[in-house]
């Protein structure tokens, strides 16, 4: 079969006068199951081979299997695109596609939507056989009105029928297609993307979905009066476009870790999901094992076998670990833990967002087990802090932990692409034979640094234990031997924090207020900044990769703001409780850091942070800061 | 005296390893503990195989049998209660080289790691897993275990046990992939080296359950076996573990029993009557998790570089 070339049909100068806009938010959604998530990591994908940045988001329904045709199931993609780097979720849509009316109004009912946005509205039900149906369909497009959505409405699903025969699974291509005329994209690229894609299913697949998005396209070109173009910022970088966990999944290759043990857990089982398709390239293998705490446990055998492992988990997962992590720390043995947050507590909000792990990272083991744990905040980082934690986890020797979340492991972003280096990759172990002078705990008075034997290596025998030990990893009870081993182990942090720097502010350095930020927030935040520095407001953002040990400085960055405040997405309490309050996970251990007395503010609406509902806070508590409750501060 | 056979000989190596080069730190079970038994047994065979000790790892979980890993002068890993398995399949997931021997108890076994015994066996890595099972918790003073017998008294029940005990052989028999699986007794030092032997020459997971007395608080538990010879049944076969006399004449109470026999073996491990001692189940075809886990060792560092940067044009725009 022909399929007509780009340039032939689509590319074609059209006579429509684009409006030029800096950025956009485009969302998509539809019954689970309708191919929405596809369609828009297709456009988030495309926009960003364009040269746009983009910033993809999940649209997660709410029941495992809703009902048709229902609030609780809607399914999607945001994406937003943008001239430069995008770098977060951005507030309301501006231009949103519906499957069906229903589905639109969980977006609406969390205000996710613009007033003045238009909507592609599916138009078949409103002929429905069900009058119940049609009903529904003619109030909401009354209320759409009302709300001052434009709707255009959409024969999405007769236009297909002339393409394909099953139009429910075409709608998604058919919608690429339209949205491609909208935004004026390249099809030639969504060929290429759609001939990767379909290529095990085969060529009749292939050409299915090309016509598709050609017919919608056309359809769009010819019908929809609406046209937006996006500049794009030149950039020379060679660029890479992923999410968050296949990210951490790229990393533990580049980081030379060869093991990968888990046990399924949402949303932490799609990094093992690519490296379990890509793994064994780089001569890695994952082990899924039959729970958490074996998954830990197999991966700490490797460990002292010699092989820096890395296991990933989310909540629940790193809760049943938490007596490994312990032993890890007591035994020193290097481990990389990565825990996908997700909404908690217990099983809580599976699918969606949150940054609820951050004490449990730091203190949930049995006693005190002082550990490193980081934070990537930007889908790059998650590759990059990889290979850093290997490199802690071995020359510290004991486990980090690097704390992602939902927004980061699906959310996709694009970013320069990383230059490989073969350093980053294991050396073979070590097996000359052991130098008997040196015990398998020397620790190292300053630092608390010790070298370690591994199985093989001849002289080095010795028993690794959970149980208090001495140099020689004796069991030893004795008082002064216990409070000198956890002074080692815990010198260690205080070693790294030496060798860390002090983080940047973003904005300027003195002020009223100061957000501090850790993780995936790290956009909406920056973004929040620029827009009230812009109303000419003194305020600067400080966001934190270290939670343990903390960065250096924070407590003289501190003392130039009027007032400081973290921005979580955990729960605390509203001020008004006063000394009752309860407060954000990092602001409660800023405020054990450096004695200043730090606000904070945080929710958990299971959603990514929007800069403008930071912007909005951060506002209310300035003016708080210019009346009596100024004495809350500092 | 302990060699398989009379005319075995260790092959000649440049360095010989003496008992003492085994010996790690001093025994601390009590006086006439069964687990002193398995470490001298243990000992003696990797002296008589000369094994390095370097290439030697001890795994074990919590308990009293799990401190055995510190009184043998190998690579040891004493870890945490019922987590033995997993990480001794951590071991050697990375590292076919080594010798691994794993000493669980039965709690630490059959209660709080009982996942990961099924799927260890399962996983079937070539390990020497010993189940020193006294029926009873010794390390934290007498709680009943999963294989104290029904009506035995503990400071859990006082009353007495009010279930009966599993059975770990027959679990283990009927988990899929079992491969070697076999039953001593620690008071009887050749079978039990005999024992150690064949499943430390076995490629695959080995489960040796050992009747382990604890004198301190199952006193007398095991009496009965050592004075009516008949509630013991010896399985012997051509393709079984070697018996020399002296067993027989321990064990006078003997059966031929063909180790790929697996309903023969669930028969003997299940019988309320009398203990099965020897091999009750062996499978040399049994599928092995070493070969997937080994797949990719030793890629080296340039392959990988490739291999990376061909997975990041895939995502290149
Ligand atoms: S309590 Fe029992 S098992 Fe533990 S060391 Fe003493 S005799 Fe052995």
């Amino acid at each position: 079969m022909s399929v007509p070339k780009a340039n032939e049909q689509a590319g074609t100068p059209r006579a429509r006068l684009a409006q030029v806009v800096n950025q956009h938010i485009v969302e998509i959604v539809s019954d689970s199951g309708e191919g929405a998530q596809t369609c828009g990591q297709m456009f988030g994908t495309i926009s960003a081979k364009m040269g746009n940045g983009v910033w993809t988001v999940e649209i997660i329904p709410a029941e495992i299997e809703p009902p048709f045709r229902s609030r609780a199931g809607a399914s999607g993609n945001r994406i937003r695109v943008g001239k430069g780097v995008v770098t977060n979720m951005g507030d309301q849509a501006d231009l949103v596609v519906a499957f069906n009316e229903q589905v639109l109004y969980s977006r609406i009912d969390v205000d996710a939507i613009a007033r003045g946005a238009h909507i592609l509205l599916e138009s078949k039900w409103k002929d429905d056989r069900s009058e119940d149906i049609r009903e529904a369909y003619a109030a909401a497009l009354a209320d759409f009105e009302s709300r001052g959505f434009i709707v255009h409405e959409v024969p999405m699903e007769t236009e297909c029928l002339k393409v394909v025969s099953d139009a429910r699974r075409g709608k998604n291509m058919w919608i690429l297609g339209a949205l491609s005329a909208i935004y004026e994209r390249d099809v030639s690229l969504i060929d290429a993307e759609l001939e990767r894609k379909f290529k095990r299913k085969g060529q009749k697949v292939i050409d299915s979905n090309v016509n598709l998005v050609r017919a919608g396209y056309d359809w769009a070109d010819a019908n929809i009066d609406l046209r937006y173009r996006i500049p794009v910022a030149p950039t020379n970088v060679p660029t890479v476009v992923m999410n968050g966990n296949t990210a951490v999944g790229l990393g533990v290759m580049a980081a030379g870790m060869e093991l990968c043990s888990m046990y399924p857990i949402t949303p932490a089982t799609s990094a093992s999901h690519y490296l379990a398709g890509s793994f064994s390239k780089v001569g890695g293998v994952v082990h899924q094992a039959e729970d958490e705490i074996a998954a830990i446990g197999f991966a700490l055998g490797a460990s002292y076998a010699g092989k820096t492992p890395v296991t990933i988990t989310s909540g629940p997962g790193l809760a049943l670990k938490t007596e490994f992590i312990g032993f890890a720390v007591m035994a020193e043995l290097p481990i990389v833990i990565v825990d996908v947050q997700r909404g908690g507590p217990s099983t809580g909000l599976p699918t969606r967002v949150e940054q609820g792990d951050l004490l449990a990272a730091l203190f949930a083991a049995p006693g005190d087990a002082p550990k490193i744990v980081m934070a990537p905040a930007t889908i790059e980082e998650c590759f990059h802090f990889m290979v850093t934690a290997r490199k802690l986890a071995e020359s510290f020797r004991g486990p980090v932990l690097v704390l992602t979340d939902a927004n980061l492991a699906t959310g996709q972003q694009n970013f320069p692409r990383p230059e490989v280096r073969e350093e980053w990759i294991a050396p073979p172990i070590d097996q000359s034979a052991w130098d008997r002078d040196v015990r398998p705990y020397d620790w190292d008075g300053a630092t608390g640094l010790s070298e370690r034997p591994v199985p093989g290596q001849k002289g080095g025998n010795f028993v690794l234990t959970g149980l208090a030990h001495d140099e020689n990893s004796r069991v030893a009870y004795e008082s002064a031997i216990n409070q000198h081993s956890m002074e080692a182990r815990s010198r260690k942090l205080a070693a790294l924090r030496k060798t860390l720097k002090t983080p940047d502010v973003y904005g300027d350095d003195t002020g009223d207020l100061l957000v501090v930020g850790w993780g995936s927030t790290l956009g909406a935040i920056e973004e929040a900044v620029d827009r009230l520095r812009e109303e000419g407001r003194r305020v600067s953002s400080l966001h934190l990769r270290f939670l343990s040990p903390f960065e250096p400085g924070l407590r003289e960055i501190f003392s130039r703001f009027k007032k400081v405040m973290t921005v979580e997405i955990n729960y605390s309490d509203d001020p008004s409780f006063g000394d009752a309050r309860r407060l954000a996970q990092l602001a409660w251990l800023l405020r054990s850091e450096t004695l200043v007395d730090v606000d904070c503010w945080s929710q958990v609406p299971g959603t990514p942070l929007a800069p403008g509902i930071i912007a909005d806070v951060v506002r209310s508590r300035l003016s708080e800061n210019g009346s009596a409750a100024a004495a809350g501060a500092r | 005296m302990y060699e398989l056979k009379q005319d075995w000989m260790p092959p000649e190596r440049p360095q010989s390893y003496c008992l003492e080069d085994y010996e790690g730190g001093a025994p601390r079970w009590c006086p006439g503990c069964g687990d002193l038994a398995v470490l001298s047994a243990l000992q003696r065979y990797v002296r008589d195989q000369q094994l390095p000790p370097e290439k030697i790892v001890v795994v074990s979980g919590i308990g009293c049998s799990s401190r055995l890993p510190h009184y043998v002068k190998a690579y040891g890993f004493h870890g945490l209660h019922g987590r033995a398995l997993p990480v001794a399949c951590g071991v050697r997931s990375r590292r076919p080289d080594l010798h691994l021997f794993v000493a669980t108890g039965d709690g630490d076994c059959c209660a709080i790691g009982t996942a990961h015994w099924i799927h260890a066996i399962r996983y079937n890595m070539n390990m020497t897993v010993m189940l020193l099972d006294n029926n009873i918790y010794g390390l934290t003073k007498m709680q009943s275990s999963p294989t104290t017998g029904k009506g035995h008294y503990s400071n859990t029940h006082p009353g007495g046990a009010p279930l009966s005990a599993i059975n770990p052989l027959l679990t283990t028999l009927s988990i899929t992939n079992a491969s070697f699986v076999a039953q001593t007794a620690d008071w009887n030092p050749p079978h039990l080296y005999a024992t150690l032997a064949a499943a430390h020459a076995h490629k695959g997971l080995s489960f040796v359950r050992v009747l382990q007395r604890c004198p301190h608080f199952m006193a007398g538990y095991f009496d009965e076996l050592q004075k009516d010879p008949s509630l013991v049944r010896l399985l012997t076969h051509e393709n079984g573990i070697a018996v020399d006399p002296a067993v027989q004449k321990a064990f006078p109470n003997r059966v031929e029993h063909d180790p790929g026999d697996l309903a023969g073996a669930m028969k003997f491990a299940g019988d309320r009557e009398t203990h099965p001692i020897g091999l009750l189940y062996r499978n040399d075809q049994a599928e092995s998790y070493d070969t997937f886990m080994a797949s990719g060792l030793g890629t080296p560092a340039n392959v990988k570089v490739a291999a990376i940067e061909r997975e990041l044009d895939r995502f290149t725009i």
